[in-house]
């Protein structure tokens, strides 16, 4: 081994350190320590002469360790190892021991400060022996995005990258993207038609260069870290050739099974074979296979014989793609709150209790109704009254306020003072009307005569107590500002239910290794300052898969994230730190510890030439060093946090 | 004879600790000059290992401090700490070492007056325990 030559620069830092601790004391002392070959003090060792001294002695003396006592290394240290790396030494030789903010700006009495220096001396001289040199390495990296999910938020995202002329593969799990916003008849708070806006930008999608759209498609499995990820995708059998079809609708016409559409919300019926909507990108026909009279009894076939354009395939199967990208983008949105597990409020039992989403179909110029509000039984109704915080800010439910209920409740409110005569109550906890133009729009509406009554609903009921309720739904709640029981008849009611985490967001979490909050939504990598980062490099998230939020968030969030993919792709390589996990293999008895106990995942038990060991993946490791700390056998550590350099630092300040 | 000075190790993270004794001094917060502090990138990165290493060399107290939960650069480092500290307390009291020696705080960047008072009172609190019993015994030895 070589002869370890270090060098120890006690700085005065003016008087910062100077006041208080004896510097050329600490300096002697220093020049005692075993392996310290050079010890100096100097007024300012941040300074290009101070510096200079440093870069001087490793040439001259041959020093191939260096410590500086000044400052904390939170602000120098990067200074001091760019001084080593001009000198030729390896930057990770460096050490620095903080005798100024830890020792002379907090202690008085100089002989205590400066024994204190020249114990923390002593511990960063005993460190640096056990440096070792360490390199940062890079390596390529793949320019291609993953963008899971086709709502307006994985559609903002997609076109975001793709602009910039970097492929998109856009992976959506149902026949055509668009997402919730598809479904939406007016957008609040300036009423603008959903589909008006949403679009012209999943054409855009659909007939981009820069996208790939794998719709109807789900991922399978994702390998890899940033800059180089494996991703294997499931294109589900549609039965129809995807080149062929036109879109023309024939087959759906002609299709003599109907059930229930999904995107109508159930108030409308689709074809077995069929294209969910107008505007569905990519316009092509799916077979439902479950529900298809071929499938299920193997005869019909109606669809093939009306399609022109031979499009049927009923041979087709599900297509297994491999995708090669450097970073995700997970877009994959929210379930609504089954508003039907509130059990008091009716739905699903009386008629004419809706939820938001069914409303928003009912409402809209090109849905079932034709835009028209209708009762059950064909009525235009009286009164409606509309129920916010539907498992929402509920502690029985969700704790947390989902956000868009209110502004969209207001909206309802004026779209049935406009397309009816009806009188609507608003049944609120709070109103939080925050965003831009919001409160405007509040004070229109209540302008508009709609009636706002504050308190939760306890019960929709159809028992009337008196001759005005015959034939009513009746919603009971507390009037908190009246501080009395109210019980409001109306002919309909409209619940908003919670926007919740997806069913699968617990799986699909574990298939991108990122983690969720306690309320089931994808979890930042820091709520406040990386809110669109995770806990690993190289997947992001946005949208309401994240939590609840509203468009205009969603598109910036989305627009966020694109700009975070970008920023990976740009560098053109990924930089890989070198202080994180090793694993020494011939101690490693590949008990998986180290695996479970990792939030990033670096760690894997994997198979070497026949032998199970640890192995840790470097562009996912922290350097966090909890792997390190579970290990039984000592086989991993972390480079530059090693069990030497902490014990000796140890040892080296207790040994006096 | 001098009054029992006692040495204190504490283990604290980049992110959070380290930084409130950074802004301690910079602002010139003091507080007693019997603790020597070990950098280490996270709490959940101390090793059982440093610590008895620490008792073992004589130290009278350990400090093992870091971040709040929510707070953590490395997401649930603080929790791997807690739960290696709970099996450490076990360790440390079998060996006869009293409840005083072994303390754990969570200490963030803006609590530079905690990290102080902490000092304070773990200093207060080992002059009225005494010695470790392993430097007594060491010294004896000698």
């Amino acid at each position: 081994m070589e002869e370890i030559k270090t060098g120890v620069y006690i700085c005065h830092c003016g008087l910062n350190i100077a006041g208080t601790v004896d510097v050329e004391e600490v300096a002697r002392y220093a020049g005692t320590l075993p392996n310290v070959v050079v010890a100096r003090d100097y007024r300012y060792m941040c300074s290009d002469p101070g510096q200079a001294l440093i870069k001087d002695d490793i040439k001259n003396l041959g020093l191939n360790r260096v410590v500086v006592a000044s400052c904390s290394p939170r602000m120098h240290e990067p200074t001091f190892r760019r001084a080593c790396q001009d000198a030729g030494l390896n930057p990770y030789l460096y050490e620095q021991a903080n005798i100024r903010e830890h020792c002379s700006w907090v202690h008085d009495d100089r002989q205590i400060a400066t024994e204190k220096a020249k114990d923390l001396v002593r511990a960063a001289v005993r460190r640096v022996f056990y440096n070792e040199p360490l390199e940062i390495k890079e390596r390529p990296l793949n320019p291609n995005v993953l963008v899971v999910g086709g709502g307006i938020a994985g559609i903002q995202a997609a076109l975001d990258i793709a602009n910039g002329e970097h492929r998109v593969y856009l992976v959506e799990k149902d026949p055509s993207i668009g997402g919730h916003m598809a479904q939406l008849d007016r957008t609040f708070p300036t009423l603008d038609c959903s589909e008006c806006i949403l679009t012209p930008k999943m054409t855009e999608v659909g007939q981009h260069p820069f996208i790939t759209l794998l719709a109807y498609s789900e991922i399978e499995e994702v390998l890899g870290s940033v800059g180089n990820f494996k991703v294997r995708v499931r294109k589900k059998a549609r039965y129809v050739d995807e080149e062929k079809c036109t879109g023309c609708g024939v087959c759906e016409e002609k299709c003599p099974w109907k059930v229930d559409s999904e995107f109508e919300m159930g108030l409308g019926k689709r074809g077995v074979i069929y294209i969910p909507f107008a505007q569905a990108i990519p316009n092509v026909a799916t077979i439902d296979k479950e529900r298809c009279a071929y499938f299920l009894k193997g005869k019909c076939r109606a669809c093939e014989k009306f399609c022109d354009a031979s499009a049927i395939d009923f041979e087709q199967e599900d297509e297994i793609v491999e995708l090669e990208v450097g970073s995700i983008i997970l877009t994959t949105g929210y379930d609504l709150f089954d508003a039907g597990r509130i059990t008091q409020y009716g739905y699903g039992r009386y008629d004419n209790v809706l939820t938001g989403l069914e409303f928003e179909r009912m409402t809209c110029a090109g849905g079932p109704t034709g835009g028209k509000i209708f009762l059950k039984d064909g009525r235009q109704p009286e009164s409606v009254a509309i129920i916010h915080c539907v498992g929402s800010r509920d502690e029985n439910y969700h704790e947390y306020c989902s956000r868009v209920c209110c502004m969209y409740a207001l909206k309802y409110a004026h779209l049935i003072k406009e397309l009816t005569k009806a009188e609507v109550y608003q049944m609120y906890i709070d109103m939080r009307c925050f965003g831009e133009g919001f409160e405007e729009f509040y004070r229109r509406v209540c302008d508009e005569g709609v009636n706002f009554i504050r308190g939760k609903v306890a019960k929709v009921t159809d028992v009337a107590l008196t001759e005005g309720e015959q034939g009513k739904l009746i919603a009971i709640a507390e009037d908190t500002l009246l501080g009395e029981i109210v019980r409001v008849p109306v002919d309909m009611v409209i619940l908003c239910p919670a926007l919740e985490a997806r069913s699968d967001a617990e799986n699909v979490a574990k298939l991108f290794t990122i983690n969720r909050r306690a309320d089931g939504f994808f979890m930042e990598k820091h709520v406040k300052l990386d809110p669109v980062a995770t806990a690993t490099d190289g997947v992001f998230i946005a949208g309401c898969c994240e939590g609840p939020k509203d468009i205009p968030d969603t598109v910036a969030q989305a627009s966020a994230a694109a700009a975070k993919a970008l920023s990976v792709i740009s560098r053109g390589r990924i930089v890989i730190e070198p202080t994180i996990a090793e694993v020494n293999e011939a101690l490693c008895q590949a008990c998986g510890r180290c695996e479970e106990i990792c939030d990033f995942h670096a760690p894997k038990v994997i198979s070497k030439d026949g032998v199970r060991v640890s192995s840790v993946d470097a562009a996912l490791c922290k350097g966090c060093g909890a792997c390190a700390v579970v290990c039984p056998t000592g086989a991993m550590s972390i480079r530059h946090s090693t069990r030497e350099q902490i014990n000796g630092m140890v040892e080296a300040l207790l040994e006096v | 004879m001098a009054e029992f000075e006692p040495k204190i190790i504490a283990f604290a993270c980049n992110w959070c600790t380290y930084a409130a004794a950074d802004i301690a001094g910079t602002s010139r917060i003091h507080y007693p000059a019997n603790v020597r502090i070990v950098r280490v990138m996270c709490s959940g990165m101390v090793d059982p290992i440093y610590v008895l290493k620490a008792f073992e060399m004589g130290a009278d107290g350990v400090l093992v401090a870091g971040c709040h939960g929510i707070d953590c650069h490395y997401l649930n480092g603080p929790v791997k700490c807690d739960a290696m500290f709970e099996k450490l307390k076990r360790v440390v009291n079998t060996l006869g070492l009293e409840d005083e020696r072994l303390r754990r705080e969570m200490i963030s960047t803006s609590e530079s007056p905690i990290f102080a008072q902490v000092i304070e009172e773990m200093v207060e609190q080992l002059k009225k325990v005494g010695p470790s019993p392993f430097k007594v015994k060491m010294e004896a030895l000698a």
